[in-house]
């Protein structure tokens, strides 16, 4: 919904809640329910309806617990039978600057007696994250401290270790440290969305006084969104690909008219510098793994003229692909999708031009921020939120080389008439066994974001695959492959439940850039190998159907299960073990 | 600005805010009188009524209105639009 996107009217929202909570439960189904606890060092109550508004909008439906007011400790620490009956499947705790009780004003405390006023009020804070930890196992999002309403000792309030602002910032770094070591704990950097509100405005004091919320009223759908990409994030609910239009979108003006000479990037005047600064943030975004491909109504040569121009900062070469034609740009994107093997809807498209966005995000589903001039492009970029950071591992760092790879390897195909000479062509290798501990982030990644070679499309947290990976009840296969192009990385993952003598297969997805590659078969053999050396006779294989995963509603069938349940969409299936002959002939296995 | 016009816009206010289109309130409407209008709602009532008339309650109003014709008084005296 456009009115959810930023920029978006806060009053506007606030005032018509319940009728955008309607219209977005009528316009579309199968979201992802999720139970969200909020405990509260203030009133919550709008930040869960505004919360629950930007969610629903991501696909996420929140079914929320709220804390007693300012009873977020009690909640946390000594647990609460309402709350543990809830389960929450992630915490998200509200605290603000109010919410500090160890800080005094004293001129005439030492440095060594604000530190440990700074350590008692910190370990106030882990004592409950450890305490969630025990007995939750979900993830954490912490609110950090936006600064005071005063600086009673005015500039030097920041600086000397007497003053609030001093305080406050030297307990965020504290925050800062925890988040870093510990895993599914993410910081809401409110301190940073306060100063990008308008700190007086977030700090209006009436809004404590009458109703005890921390914040001005109109200050909280911004909170919300923010809150809300971090779910979106750690739910898998990320953007992959951002395309990108050439003309007054990556630079000024229309090459085609123009001339290579005659368009607007460098030093030389504000638009050009704009267009600089814009080229900048969009090529930080590869070192994330997020992919760019330009989609332009141009000439092919122009296109690349304009990126190599002597002052262009983004070069042909960092793009995946290069679509400059006279199409429509809602097939070429949905072209671009197809190529990767990724979901229109994980695009995010940014085009200047308000009909373009209107065809691609009306025809496929993608975002289509609003581009109004050069000089806030990044700001609508970065303020959506689209490819928020929460877990970050090494195939993020390859993701741009394996598609391109993938790429080269569409072209390689091409050149053999019999698809199986094109798969030994490839000098494939695999790598198949447990579970490893330093790729479980890779793994539970892989785990949020499989939607369509997704079997069960079963959702884990990294806590909860920590616990699966040393339960030994469980099988459990990650698979990695390897070919002449590059590492693929770890790319399936197959995870069973042992119940007397047949494994259940709870999760079983790989990732579609291997799709065709007979990979799945070598997992299958691999997992049989290991049944039979566990004394396990039979495999019973699950197929929940969602939208996005009828691509593997055979693939039981295919792999010559017998059918022992069909209800219309879900499907059981059956393997004996005991005559089954491996599948896999075009992958080593190392 | 006179009474009316200020009932009326007040009307829509509570259309919105309340999701129901046949509402209808007068000077003498209460919270009594509203399902949904309790002490949470009432917080968005309010930022909405500000919203539309470019003023602000002070902090004693907010608490002490008894009806929405008191609410459309303080709305005449201080209104900017």
């Amino acid at each position: 919904m456009k009115e959810l996107e930023y920029p978006f009217d806060s009053s506007w929202i606030l005032k018509n809640r319940k009728k955008i909570r309607r219209a977005l439960l009528e316009e579309r189904q199968g979201r992802i329910k999720k139970r969200i606890a909020i405990l509260g060092g203030s009133t919550t109550n709008d930040v869960a309806a505004m919360l629950e508004l930007f969610l629903l909008n991501n696909g996420i439906e929140p079914e929320f617990y709220q804390s007693e007011y300012n009873r977020y400790w009690q909640d946390a620490v000594f647990g609460n039978p309402e709350l543990d009956k809830f389960k929450p499947e992630l915490i998200y705790i509200h605290t603000t600057s109010r919410n500090i009780t160890e800080y005094t004003f004293d001129m005439k405390l030492s440095a060594e007696d604000v530190s440990s006023a700074l350590e008692r009020q910190y370990e106030h804070f882990t004592h409950m994250w450890k305490s969630i930890e025990k007995s939750f196992g979900c993830p954490v999002i912490q609110n950090n401290f936006e600064m005071p309403l005063y600086r009673i000792m005015g500039n030097s309030d920041a600086s000397d270790f007497h003053g609030r602002v001093n305080f406050i910032s030297s307990l965020n770094m504290k925050f800062y440290e925890y988040a870093q070591s510990h895993r599914d704990f993410y910081i809401n950097d409110i301190n940073y969305i306060s100063a990008c509100f308008g700190l007086e405005k977030w700090l209006e004091p009436s809004y404590w006084y009458m109703y005890k919320y921390a914040m001005n009223l109109e200050a909280i759908p911004e909170l919300a969104f923010n809150i809300s990409n971090i779910i979106k994030s750690v739910f898998g609910k990320n953007k992959k690909l951002l395309a990108l239009d050439l003309d007054n979108t990556l630079w000024g003006g229309v090459i085609g008219d123009d001339g290579v000479e005659g368009i607007e990037i460098g030093k030389e005047n504000a638009e050009a510098e704009s267009y600089d600064e814009f080229q900048r943030y969009v090529k930080e975004h590869k070192k994330l793994g997020v992919m760019l491909a330009v989609c332009s109504k141009n000439d092919y040569e122009n296109a690349v003229a304009g990126l190599e121009h002597p002052e262009s900062v983004l070069s042909p070469d960092d793009f995946i692909s290069i679509m400059a034609n006279w199409e429509s740009k809602d097939r070429n994107i949905s072209a671009i999708a197809e190529e990767l093997s990724i979901l229109p809807e994980s695009i995010v498209f940014a085009d200047d031009n308000p009909a373009e966005r209107h065809i691609v995000s009306e025809q496929l589903g993608a975002a289509a921020p609003e581009l109004i001039s050069p000089e806030s492009y990044i700001r609508t970029l970065d303020r959506n939120g689209y490819f928020e950071v929460t877990s970050f591992s090494e195939d993020d760092l390859k993701r741009n080389d394996m598609y391109r790879e993938n790429i080269q390897r569409e072209r390689q195909r091409q050149s053999f008439e019999n698809y199986e000479d094109y798969l030994l062509s490839l000098d494939m290798h695999a790598v198949i066994e447990d579970f490893r501990p330093v790729f479980l982030q890779r793994i539970t990644q892989l785990t949020n974001k499989s939607n369509q070679f997704n079997l069960t499309t079963k959702r884990y947290t990294i806590s909860e695959m920590e616990a699966l990976s040393k339960d030994s009840r469980y099988i459990r296969l990650y698979g990695r492959l390897e070919d002449r192009f590059g590492d693929n990385g770890i790319v399936s993952v197959v995870i069973g439940e042992k119940r007397e003598d047949a494994l259940h297969i709870e999760l079983w997805l790989m990732s579609c850039r291997v799709l065709k590659r007979d990979m799945e078969l070598a997992m299958l053999d691999s997992l049989v190998k290991r049944c039979r050396e566990e004394g396990i006779r039979y495999i019973r294989g699950y197929y929940f159907k969602t939208q996005k995963n009828a691509m593997v509603r055979e693939l039981y069938g295919d792999f010559g299960f017998t059918k022992t349940e069909d209800n219309g969409s879900d499907t059981q299936w059956l393997l004996d073990t005991e005559d089954y002959e491996n599948k896999n002939k075009v992958i080593k296995i190392d | 600005m006179n009474m009316n016009e200020i009932m009326e816009r007040l009307n829509e206010v509570f259309r919105d805010v309340f999701d129901d289109k046949r509402l209808v309130v007068d000077e003498y409407t209460t919270a009594d009188d509203i399902e949904d209008w309790d002490s949470l709602e009432h917080i968005n009532l309010i930022a909405a009524v500000e919203q539309e008339f470019k003023m602000k309650f002070k902090m004693k109003e907010v608490s002490g209105m008894k009806n929405v014709g008191e609410m459309a008084e303080i709305v005449r005296e201080r209104a900017k639009r």
